[in-house]
């Protein structure tokens, strides 16, 4: 993936920066010698790195906005970090940045429960959210693989989904209002504890901007009581196609589970590999969840199971008690560290029309011989969001091209067939430049129209989402500006 | 009036229009503003309806009417459950699912399933210059580049005019019964909404009604689930009055739907979204004639003599719409919005409608 290349003017200025800088922040919340700022030079897209010229972690939004507004007067580029956890280098810095890391500001400003929010500082990690709540019986609902680590300032920035969002929504359903800091300094709040906006919905936009609209410091969120209980049942299929036809089935007959989690061949024969979670050797594999008390749990579970045996399943394993329900989801939830174990891999995001899931992964498995890459596939099927793992060797010279290339197609193909690049973990630089396959250039120009009116002079995580070429110069001319 | 055939056409026309335009669904909710109108009610018909993936596609004209007969047929449902403006309006006309989305409009299900906002996957529409865009698509799960659906979904048309669009729908619940509380001031009843909706009983309507001075909520699944909740709720909300569980619920929810309680009242009629404890105090600061509280409390539906500003009493956060103005009252429609996000609204507006064509003045 190719950057824009560090302004010199912009490096110049880095003794006044810091000297700026240091008038608005203790001296603590300044990183900027060069073995320090290493930790800051990649998120969890570990093949791209680069330190930034410094990095900051302020504790209030009013740092926040004393840093972004020096920035802003001396055109330098800010790079927002909540966790640095995104999969799609959301979070890379160029040299010539400064990253603006709200890890610090992890408070709890406000529990609600006779309404059902909470109020937080965006550096407090997705997990604590509801770890803040749950002794009283709450939780957040959006929960993305990496929750004990991401951030919500990052689930906002990327609109993070989960397993369980086929009933509950992703971020933006569970989004009520926020505190942002613009690119000039200035501190604006929309929305609150009430519902929708009372002009247009730019808490809607903003949700999912990955960091170019503004800095968000502080978020309410939904809150909801836990259910009584939860239970999986995990069902065994001798092709892929019959277990797409067996999730449309059940989605048809009114059962809404929380989750319907996939996996096939590859995948299955990695993970009880790795977790010995006592998996059959099959095609495909269904992980059905449903909540409820515990008759509802057994009456959901009746009936999913009706429908999975017309479609003649290897095995039907229903969690009779909590253990058994563990290890139905250890395997799944081990996919990555399963992965990890076999070979470098590379993570993708896209979503599909769930109708055309066989064709998709008959065409990932052709192109996975054409590559000789390994691929494993596991996703939220019930929402069509897939997870190919590209298997490649990072020490070998040419695999990451070509796992790149491989990860490419199979992005394209989503597109093809009516869905998108990425399901929940946002663009970055990942799928940067395979924006203008999913949309057109006016589209796209649309798009950039919204940054101009947040960030005029195109500071603020500049070299994202947008293939650079139709950014160059909006770029140029708002540093030029400064 | 203008009805354009096709989205091509529309877009002809918009990109020719000289001066400023009306944009028109089903014109259920008695908009009038300067400027020629332009109806989307030749935009019609569904394009893709997948039962198994929950996800419909329709020209921006298409009467909801129709889609939800064409979702009945296959036991789904429109969840966000969007009012029906002409009994309260006191309109004719055929409410459009384009209208639904520009306006954003969301029944009582609003609470537990979510707004309008929430079941847009995609749009296509066609901007204040003429120009045919898209955003979004089809599928559940889509983070590629900015949601310009959300920010469509509510934009009134000042944006842009919806041509198509997509959503996604949800299976009709086999059944439905109604926890109702009875003999419950202000106080109680909204604490009896919050009860329910902090249970674990995932409650789809929570409504207070203030002259009859009873809550009901509202519970959908499987019969065997809905009784089982039905029982659960009935214990934790029968300490604060006397309970009975409706089965037969079906006109009430529409009543609370579509305000029914105020229709045919003189008077104006504001809806005010504010945090749904905030409605305790707010209520009797107002001076309503009448009110009926959904989502909760969250939502206040309250008929106030014609002409008083209503939101000079509004000592909480939150916004007010003036939904129908009586004759002479002359008030915002939309709630003024603080000066930094009027800044940015308009900002919006001059890329999107760099003439000011679409729609001019009905958001502010």
């Amino acid at each position: 993936m190719e950057m824009p290349p560090p302004n010199a003017a912009i490096l110049a200025q880095k003794a006044e920066l810091l000297r700026q800088l240091g008038r608005v922040l203790p001296a603590d919340a300044i990183i900027s010698d060069l073995a320090e700022t290493r930790a800051y030079e990649c998120d969890a897209l570990t093949a791209y790195r680069c330190p930034p010229m410094l990095a900051v972690l302020p504790r209030t939004t009013q740092e926040v906005s004393a840093v972004l507004r020096i920035c802003h007067a001396m055109g330098v580029p800010v790079v927002p970090r909540g966790a640095g956890t995104s999969l799609a280098g959301g979070a890379l810095p160029t040299a010539d940045c400064v990253i603006l890391g709200v890890a610090r500001m992890n408070e709890v400003l406000d529990t609600d429960y006779d309404n059902r929010v909470i109020r937080v500082q965006t550096g407090r990690t997705n997990l604590s959210v509801s770890g803040a709540v749950e002794e009283d019986g709450f939780f957040y609902a959006p929960d993305p693989s990496s929750q004990l680590a991401c951030a919500i300032a990052g689930n906002i920035a990327m609109n993070s989904g989960g397993a369980h969002c086929l009933k509950y929504g992703v971020t933006t359903n569970n989004l009520l209002g926020v505190t942002m800091v613009m690119m000039d300094g200035s501190v604006i709040e929309i929305g609150g504890a009430h519902l929708d906006a009372a002009g247009l919905d730019l808490l809607g936009v903003i949700c999912g901007s990955e960091g170019q609209l503004g800095v968000v410091t502080e978020a309410t969120l939904r809150i909801l009581h836990k259910p009584e209980g939860a239970r999986p049942v995990m069902i065994a299929f001798d092709s892929n196609e019959v277990a797409g036809a067996c999730v449309s089935d059940i989605i048809k007959a009114g059962v809404l589970p929380v989750a319907i989690e996939f996996m096939d061949r590859p995948c299955i024969e990695a993970c009880e590999a790795f977790a010995k979670a006592g998996y059959p050797m099959c095609e495909a594999l269904l992980i059905v969840e449903v909540e409820g008390s515990e008759a509802e749990i057994a009456h959901q579970l009746h009936l999913i199971a009706e429908i999975a045996r017309r479609h003649d399943p290897v095995e039907l394993r229903e969690a009779a008690d909590a253990e058994e329900a563990a290890r139905i989801w250890l395997g799944r939830k081990s996919a990555f560290g399963a992965m990890g174990q076999i070979n470098d891999y590379m993570c993708l995001d896209g979503t599909i029309p769930v109708t055309e899931l066989p064709l998709v992964l008959r065409r990932i498995g052709e192109m996975s011989e054409a590559f000789g890459l390994k691929v494993a596939n596991v996703f939220h099927a019930g929402d069509g969001n897939m997870h190919p793992l590209i298997l490649f060797d990072a020490n070998k010279p040419g695999d990451l091209e070509r796992c790149e290339a491989f990860g490419a197609e199979i992005l394209k193909l989503c597109v093809e067939v009516g869905g998108c690049l990425t399901g929940e973990h946002g663009v970055g630089i990942e799928k940067r430049d395979l924006m203008l396959h999913q949309y057109g250039a006016a589209d796209i120009e649309a798009q950039l129209r919204v940054k101009d009116v947040f960030d005029p002079t195109w500071l603020l995580n500049p070299a994202k989402v947008f293939p650079l070429s139709t950014t160059e110069s909006r770029r140029t001319a708002g540093i030029a500006a400064a | 009036m203008t009805h354009p055939q096709s989205e091509a056409e529309l877009a002809d026309f918009i990109a020719g229009a000289k001066g400023p335009l009306q944009i028109q669904g089903g014109n259920t909710r008695g908009v009038v503003l300067d400027g020629d109108v332009v109806s989307t009610r030749g935009l019609s018909g569904v394009t893709l309806y997948e039962p198994g993936a929950l996800t419909l596609v329709v020209q921006a004209g298409t009467p909801v009417a129709e889609v939800e007969a064409l979702l009945a047929s296959e036991n789904q449902q429109l969840a966000f459950e969007p009012m029906d403006h002409r009994l309260l309006m006191h309109t004719q006309g055929e409410p459009t699912m384009g209208g639904v989305f520009a306006a954003n409009i969301s029944g009582p299900r609003r609470i537990q399933a979510g707004a309008a906002r929430d079941f847009l996957l995609g749009v296509r529409f066609v901007d204040g210059q003429g120009q045919v865009l898209r955003n979004g698509g089809r599928v559940m799960k889509n983070v590629t580049g900015y949601d310009l659906v959300k920010l469509m979904a509510g934009a009134h048309g000042t944006l842009g005019v919806l041509s198509e669009v997509s959503l996604k729908v949800l299976p009709t619940p086999e059944t439905t019964a109604t926890v109702t509380v009875r003999d419950l001031d202000l106080a109680k009843g909204i604490a009896a909404l919050s009860a329910a909706l902090g249970s674990p009983f995932d409650v789809t309507g929570a409504s207070y009604d203030p002259q009859v001075r009873t809550a009901y909520v509202r519970l959908q699944g499987f019969e065997a689930s809905v009784r089982y909740r039905a029982e659960a709720l009935t214990k934790i909300l029968g300490q604060l009055g006397s309970v009975e569980v409706l089965t037969d619920c079906a006109d009430l929810w529409r009543g609370i739907r579509d305000v029914a309680s105020l229709a045919g009242q003189p008077g104006d009629v504001w809806r005010i979204s504010v945090k749904p404890t905030d409605a305790v105090a707010l209520i009797p600061a107002l001076g309503a004639t009448q009110v009926l509280c959904d989502w909760g409390g969250g939502l206040i539906w309250a008929l106030m003599p014609a002409g008083r500003d209503l939101r000079a009493s509004m000592t909480v956060p939150g916004h007010a719409t003036l939904v129908r103005a009586a004759e002479g009252t002359v008030l915002p429609r939309h709630h003024p919005e603080p000066a930094p996000l009027a800044r940015l609204a308009a900002g919006l507006r001059a890329q999107f409608d760099p003439r000011g064509i679409l729609n001019p003045g009905l958001m502010g």
